[in-house]
């Protein structure tokens, strides 16, 4: 589904990806771990196509399409996903108003008509059930007044609501208390299927406990440098990154 | 990035004016520019009783002694006050009695507004009263409303057919020494809307007026007179369109509204004069004083504007909280693109005690616009416990657009609580990324934050005029959406 080839990428002209190589397959959950600043982000921010990150070297390919081709939103329309570290209040703009131009856009670009409303409402309700959300959650402004654990648990939201192919869930159990972190993870697992995909960014294993890798990458210093069963992150907690430099 | 952004920002804010269309009307018009003789004329045609043409002509001696005011934040070529036509009316050929001896050249105008008179009278709750030019073309309903005793007509059937009420409210708001373009107004206006809701009345429907400038170099003064007795309510609302056309055309009306004890008036306008073309040439003057006062206790009048037309925009929607408990609100969201220029606030003046009074303004500017906002809260020594609530947000797309505010705030007694909030914003790149990543092009996202910004005044307008009113907004600021 995801094809990273050798891929570098800078900010500003300081180069923070270099030489990225990354596989992932329809039904897979990959986690990708490591210290702060060592480009986690970067690369989710990279496949998404946020303005600002430049492409130095290298290709990513999903689904056999360049993404260096596509705009932000059509790579959201060919179906990839972002959970936010940090998401963006938008003031006035109900979560309801939001997902449902989403929805139609996204429509749009795959020539179908708009949702028709009891549709969008059922799956709605579906959703929010699923994620045992409140039942006001819906008609606030998108993240305005959110605590950590409600902006999160919107970012799943959305992600079941768009059902993209393949999500990249960026620190997701940042700022997130046990309790928000296990409707977190029931949320994304239940969202498993054998037709998507998932890349967790995540500094700490705690949050593997819940969502079972098939693989964990060890990002450092702009590269993988190891890659390994959900055991990796195990012995990762265990010995801390400085094992990790020691390996290299 | 920072100049990619700008180049979306600016793609998407080359929005274009639709309703810039002329309609082949014939029409009746007084000749070019303005003396005692055109006052005359215009009273003449309108076979007005001796008084109304006194109060023109009282009008017009007292306009020629003003001069234009200088102190808004706006600038344009003198206005050639000779060089306007003052009177423009759709010649008819004889009395209307039913909608189907309108002329089919103007139906088909307001079928293109997309207000068909025909579907409102018989469909749509909605009261209509459409001017064209100068003159009320069409009131539709008038015989539903007068079964509730509510009187809702042009302004020349009221000059005619209720001469009383007119004499004792008109100028009583806005008199006719008030400011300049309320003098000229006072002395040329041609028509308008009038409107009379009895004791205890609660009006069943939303009434509205749809004003439209047609012919060429013609300046349109209308006048509107809401009247609202002890305990009536009304909802009133104002639209209004004019063709593309190269020079800019005056408009200067007013608006006077009148709420007795325990009365209230809602008034709302979507305001979409033509704006003039992307270098700033053309368009509509907009010079509007318009002013509601409180006149009893626990009266209220609330304003609520969508100004997204005109090339400039010179308004400032005003209470007088004469009586005690009286609450008056102004909800506004002004949009200005391109070379656009708005002046636009409010001023709350609180008179009587515990009078209370909001002000929310959003202001969006691009392009190469100026939006102001200029407000005046005034509490007089009597106004014990009075308060007032302002807030006023800017929102800037793109670098070469201004916004400014200014605030007059005079208090008079210790007792009152007025608060002042004001911020400047843009759309930060991270919302857009946000709304890109989920699909959303930035047109669209664009569209989606500015509505969200504009919310808290959007709800404030009738449900048939916030569909409008959002679309307005889109268009106005994206080109394609709608």
């Amino acid at each position: 589904m995801l094809s990273i080839k050798n891929l570098s990428a800078a900010i500003n002209g300081k180069e923070i990806l270099k030489g990225v190589n990354l596989e992932v397959k329809a039904g897979e959950v990959h986690a990708i771990m490591g210290p702060n600043g060592t480009g986690k982000s970067t690369l989710a921010y990279v496949i998404a196509g946020r303005q600002g990150y430049e492409v130095t070297g290298g290709e990513i390919l999903f689904n056999g399409r360049n993404l260096a081709e596509l705009s932000t939103e059509e790579r959201a329309c060919e179906g990839i996903f972002l959970g936010f570290q940090y998401p963006v209040e938008i003031p006035g703009v109900s979560i309801t108003n939001f997902l449902r131009t989403a929805i139609n856009e996204q429509r749009k670009y795959r020539g179908l008509d708009p949702i028709p409303a009891k549709e969008f409402l059922k799956s709605m309700e579906e959703k929010k059930k699923m994620l045992e959300l409140q039942d006001k959650l819906a008609n606030r402004s998108v993240n305005e007044g959110f605590s950590g654990g409600e902006k999160k648990k919107n970012e799943i939201f959305q992600m079941a609501m768009l059902e993209p192919k393949l999500s990249i869930l960026d620190e997701t159990d940042s700022g997130l208390d046990i309790d928000a972190l296990r409707i977190v993870a029931t949320g994304v697992n239940k969202l498993r299927r054998q037709d998507n995909a998932t890349i967790v960014i995540t500094h700490y294993q705690r949050l593997l406990e819940y969502i079972v890798p098939d693989v964990v990458h060890v990002l450092f210093d702009g590269h993988i440098v190891k890659s390994g069963g959900k055991e990796l992150a195990l012995k990762l907690e265990e010995k801390g990154y400085e094992w990790i430099k020691g390996q290299m | 990035m920072e100049k990619e952004q700008n180049q979306i920002i600016e793609e998407v804010t080359q929005g274009e004016y639709k309703y810039g269309f002329y309609t082949d009307i014939e029409s009746d018009s007084a000749p070019v520019g303005l003396t005692e003789e055109t006052v005359r004329f215009i009273s003449a045609r309108k076979n007005e009783p001796a008084w109304m043409l006194e109060f023109r002509l009282k009008a017009y001696r007292h306009w020629l002694a003003m001069t234009e005011p200088t102190w808004a934040n706006v600038h344009h070529p003198p206005i050639r006050y000779q060089d306007i036509i003052y009177y423009s009316a759709p010649k008819r050929k004889k009395e209307l009695k039913s909608i189907d001896e309108v002329d089919p050249e103007l139906l088909d105008t307001f079928n293109k507004l997309g207000i068909s008179l025909e579907e409102q009278k018989n469909l749509a709750g909605v009261a209509v009263d459409a001017v064209i030019d100068s003159v009320s073309v069409k009131t539709t309903f008038t015989e539903t409303l007068s079964k509730y005793g509510i009187i809702f007509c042009s302004f020349s059937e009221a000059v005619q057919n209720h001469p009383d009420l007119v004499k004792q409210h008109m100028a009583s708001v806005v008199p006719h020494t008030d400011n300049f373009f309320a003098a000229l107004n006072s002395a040329v206006f041609s028509d308008g809307s009038f409107c009379y809701v009895p004791k205890g009345v609660r009006c069943p429907i939303e009434l509205s007026t749809y004003f439209r400038i047609n012919a060429a170099n013609t300046g349109q003064f209308e006048r509107t007179l809401i009247v609202a007795d002890e305990g009536a309510y009304v909802s009133y609302m104002e639209g209004c369109t004019a063709p593309m056309r190269d020079e800019n055309q005056l408009h200067a009306a007013i608006v006077e509204i009148v709420a007795m004890k325990d009365a209230e008036v809602k008034y709302s306008t979507v305001q979409n004069w033509y704006p003039g073309n992307k270098q700033g040439q053309g368009g509509i003057y907009n010079f509007v004083t318009k002013r509601g006062i409180c006149k009893g206790s626990h009266s209220k009048i609330s304003w609520t504007q969508v100004e997204t037309g005109s090339a400039i925009t010179w308004k400032y929607p005003s209470v007088v909280l004469m009586g005690d408990n009286s609450v008056g609100e102004f909800y506004s969201v002004a949009v200005t693109n391109n070379y656009q220029q708005a002046d636009t606030g409010s001023k709350m003046l609180h008179l009587g005690k515990n009078t209370k009074s909001t002000i929310i303004s959003k202001g969006i500017s691009a392009g190469f616009s100026n939006n102001s906002y200029r407000g005046l809260v005034k509490i007089m020594k009597r106004a014990e416990n009075s308060r007032n609530f302002s807030q006023c947000d800017s929102l800037l797309l793109g670098d070469k657009c201004g916004a400014h505010t200014f605030p007059y705030i005079n208090t008079q007694n210790h007792s009152s609580i007025v608060e002042h909030e004001a911020t400047t914003s843009k759309i930060s790149d991270d919302q857009l990324f946000y709304c890109n990543q989920r699909g959303i092009s930035t047109e669209s996202a664009i569209g989606l934050i500015v509505n969200g910004y504009a919310k808290e005044v959007l709800m404030h307008l009738p449900m048939e005029f916030a569909v409008e009113a959002q679309k307005l907004l889109a268009i106005s600021l994206e080109g394609s959406v709608g």
